[in-house]
């Protein structure tokens, strides 16, 4: 649709003259291939800013209520935003810290393996390989969660012998999460496979290792996509809530899901400035994050799939 | 366990050799960094497990460390360099506990059979033993090697009058030396190796339901010995436990109990049918559990219409956000569109918000009385009280979350198809629309397709999604264990972790059906789009 036509072709041809070198449409030419994207771009925007802006009018919401919130403030004020510093039964500092710590290792750990996997995969040929690949897209359809009551059993027991990283530890619950390692290798091998294999023979001819050649002239190429799976897991971490809610009880080492989900929960009507004020600090880093690698995501989330 | 091949980069050998200079330190820094990291976690953990008797444990540990030294030690088997720690992750913590899974749905644990029969057994001894004169006593201490509240407890004792130490569990009574632990004023303060609870530890776990509520250790002389406050003493039981027959005597009235099976479980019963106790265990219990979830009247017809929601619910999701999406990117991606960047950015909005985050918003949204939805329509609809209008209400919820991944995936497709192919057909003389519909969207079909599917797969599970809106309610009285927006996820969650009677075996017996059915349809709809013929 992004390319002119046949129509437009044929009247920039048989337009009158001023408009040659100026090929946008105007008046109700504009109205019938332009304007109206807009219009229905608007009512999208609209759609999807709503409930982000009824959570900012709630975080400046003094009475905090969700009967007193409206989606324009009548009143603003920080105190939802104290609150969040100076409560201790309801620690948003340290739930944040825990939950950045956590995602930080966790996607690290994740894109590290993920990113190895995916170039054994792309660069090697093995016995079991394609094997191994199918495998994995079949096991990553099953959500880790499904297995919960198992996990908690053998975290239990884990905790038992090495009490570092049992229940109620973030080390135990980072170990868990990174079940996980795997989950990016599809996307990641698609990028490698389209990186011209000439490069790493040429390094080899060079008398570079497999290894040289991975760390060195590889992986630096496909910095893009390494940061959009990383996104992607970050995002799926912050947001994990079954197993952190069994695994992380003790309110210590809560992350923001099962803390802020445990204080709304408490009182879903009377919490909710307290939640809205955690929400928008939360959400500020994530949706910067997102701003930042926004031309990397289109390519990065479609690439997986066309590339196969 | 696998901690060191987390941080560390695998190390690489024949790269060392190769390389001269200053490439060759990181390799060797590197490599003598994790053999460091392994071989001082090996020494860290060997001793605990011995102590503890956990072989299997100890020889998984062992298996994994020679599985590494193997793997990065030798210059063989390059491609299992790269893949081993992944993979491990993966069967440590996915493939591992499916399995065990699969282990628990033949089983009958969750609440009221947590322990072993032999634990179960001592229970039932301690219950009815009393104590007789010139009985032991003990100063009482508590220590763990987990949890405070949950345990695993063992009783620190020292005999009042003799000042002999022992160390008891449920399995029995052992005898410490001096030097083992500290002692002061008769009660163990310190041992290796435990957390020590204090008073109110005790007390919190020792209350009815908790890990030290029942907790007997049985002596040598067929003894019971059990906490009285914060002493422990040594009582007699009239009730005696044969184990070549398996049954328990009570020899003051010499009535004998045998095992019977009620349900799913076992009980110690008469002649005439009375419970000794009712206190039962794990066991083995087969296929049972899969044929209750058939059979059983109600569990069946729950499971039906939680079935046929969840798979409406993953379809209707995945349907609604991709057409939304798509018409979207249609309409935006014209390059003569002025602010075509600012509408992308704005609407990546709802996708790079939590979804936790999301959910617990829109649940509020959704209220009857102060929620934005009958604010904004000025109607007056209880949407999360009727399961027709909650279903609804989940479904739009999700729309919103779910439109800019789509917007984002459709797009990039759209972005993909060649202009020539669109040429053509215009030179063919097809509209703006055929030609959208002929040519452009089978491409977008084709190259979205795997993307679909594994949407589908993944809110097929989505649990957060019924969890954090509406909890899986609205409830009624005549059904309070299926919810009228339940998928399965969320009902099998509340059935193993809820606040009713945890019945862990069955709900494990219902993931594994959850197992299937996801593996089923995922490989069905894989063999449907082209996605995975050219895997090379």
């Amino acid at each position: 649709m992004s390319n002119p036509t046949q129509q437009d072709v044929a009247t920039t041809a048989t337009a009158v003259k001023p408009a040659l070198n100026d090929t946008r449409p105007h008046g109700m030419r504009w109205w019938t291939e332009i304007g109206w994207r807009h219009i229905v771009g608007i009512l999208a925007v609209v759609y999807a800013l709503i409930p982000v802006l009824y959570i900012i009018s709630a975080s400046v919401n003094p009475l905090g209520s969700v009967s007193s919130t409206s989606l324009i403030p009548s009143e603003i004020s920080m105190v939802n935003y104290t609150e969040l510093f100076t409560n201790p039964s309801r620690p948003f500092v340290r739930w944040f810290v825990n939950t950045m710590l956590i995602a930080t290792v966790v996607v690290l750990g994740q894109i590290f393996c993920s990113a190895l996997a995916a170039y054994a995969f792309s660069r090697f040929r093995f016995r079991g390989r394609r094997g191994g690949l199918l495998a994995l897209l079949l096991i990553q359809m099953f959500p880790q969660f499904l297995a919960t009551v198992a996990l908690f059993q053998m975290f239990t027991m884990l905790g038992e012998v090495i009490p570092a990283i049992g229940l109620n530890t973030i080390l135990g619950y980072m170990i868990l999460l990174m079940g996980g390692a795997l989950g990016q290798v599809w996307l990641i091998k698609g990028f490698f496979d389209s990186v011209p294999r000439e490069l790493d023979e040429a390094a080899k001819i060079d008398g570079a290792g497999h290894a040289q050649v991975y760390f060195k002239i590889i992986l630096p190429l496909v910095r893009p996509i390494l940061a959009v799976t990383g996104l992607l897991a970050f995002v799926g971490v912050i947001g994990e809530f079954l197993l952190a809610s069994i695994f992380l009880r003790e309110t210590g080492v809560k992350t923001l899901a099962v803390g802020m989900y445990g204080v709304l929960d408490a009182d879903r009507s009377n919490n909710m400035g307290w939640f809205a004020a955690a929400a928008v600090l939360t959400a500020i880093p994530v949706v910067l994050l997102f701003q930042y690698l926004q031309k990397y995501i289109v390519g990065g989330i479609t690439a997986g799939a066309v590339k196969g | 366990m696998s901690k060191p091949t987390l941080s560390t980069a695998p190390p690489e050998p024949r790269l060392s050799r190769r390389a001269t200079g200053t490439t060759a330190v990181l390799p060797l820094v590197v490599k003598v960094l994790a053999a460091g990291a392994l071989a001082g976690l090996a020494v860290a953990i060997t001793p605990p497990l011995i102590a503890q008797q956990r072989w299997a444990f100890l020889a998984i540990f062992w298996g994994i460390i020679a599985l590494l030294v193997a793997v990065y030690a030798t210059g063989r088997a390059v491609p299992a360099k790269y893949l081993v720690p992944g993979v491990l992750f993966l069967v440590l913590f996915v493939v591992y506990p499916i399995l065990m899974t699969f282990q628990l749905s033949t089983t009958n644990y969750g609440d009221g059979t947590r322990n072993s029969k032999e634990v179960t057994i001592t229970r039932i001894l301690g219950t009815s033993a009393t104590q007789v004169e010139g009985a032991r006593s003990f100063g009482l201490a508590v220590g763990t090697t987990g949890t405070l509240v949950d345990g695993p407890f063992t009783f620190f004792l020292v005999d009042e009058a003799s000042g002999d130490v022992f160390r008891g569990d449920e399995d029995g009574l052992v005898e410490l030396e001096e030097g083992d632990v500290t002692i002061t004023d008769d009660v163990v303060t310190e041992a290796s190796g435990f957390t020590m609870l204090s008073r109110t530890d005790i007390n919190d776990a020792g209350k009815a339901g908790g890990g030290l509520d029942g907790f007997a250790v049985p002596t040598d002389t067929g003894g019971i010995i059990k906490a009285q406050g914060f002493k422990a003493v040594e009582l007699e039981t009239p009730l005696v436990y044969d184990e070549v027959e398996d049954t328990i005597t009570d020899t003051r009235t010499g009535t004998v109990y045998t095992v019977q099976q009620s349900g799913d479980r076992s009980y110690f019963t008469d002649a005439d049918g009375n419970r000794l106790s009712d206190q039962s265990w794990e066991e083995s219990v087969g296929w049972a559990n899969y044929v209750r979830i058939f059979t059983d009247q109600r569990i069946s017809s729950n499971f039906l219409g939680i079935f046929i929601w969840t798979v409406v619910f993953a379809v209707g999701s995945v349907g609604l956000t991709f057409v939304l999406g798509l018409i979207l990117a249609v309409v935006l991606n014209d390059t003569r569109l002025k602010g075509q960047k600012v509408y992308r950015s704005v609407l990546l909005l709802p996708y790079a918000i939590p979804g936790f985050i999301s959910l617990l918003v829109w649940s509020s949204f959704w209220n009857t009385d102060f929620g934005l939805v009958n604010d904004l329509l000025g109607t007056d609809v209880a949407w999360l009280t009727n399961p027709t209008t909650a279903k609804f209400a989940v479904l739009m919820t999700n729309l919103w979350m779910g439109f800019p991944y789509m917007f984002l995936v459709a797009t990039g497709a759209l972005q993909a198809v060649p202009t020539e192919l669109k040429e053509a057909a215009s030179i063919d003389g097809a509209n703006g629309f055929t030609q959208f519909r002929t040519v452009v969207l089978p491409l977008v079909l084709v190259s979205v397709a795997p993307l679909l599917v594994a949407s589908f797969a993944f809110n097929f599970n989505n649990f957060n999604a019924i969890q954090l809106l509406t909890e899986g309610g609205p409830f009624t009285p005549a059904n309070p264990t299926a919810g009228g927006t339940d998928i399965l996820i969320s009902y099998t969650y509340r059935l193993a972790f809820g606040t009713a009677a945890q019945q862990i075996g069955f709900a494990s017996a219902i993931s594994v059906i959850l197992f299937i059915i996801t593996g089923v349809l995922a490989a069905l709809q894989f063999r449907g789009t082209r996605a995975l013929e050219d895997v090379n």
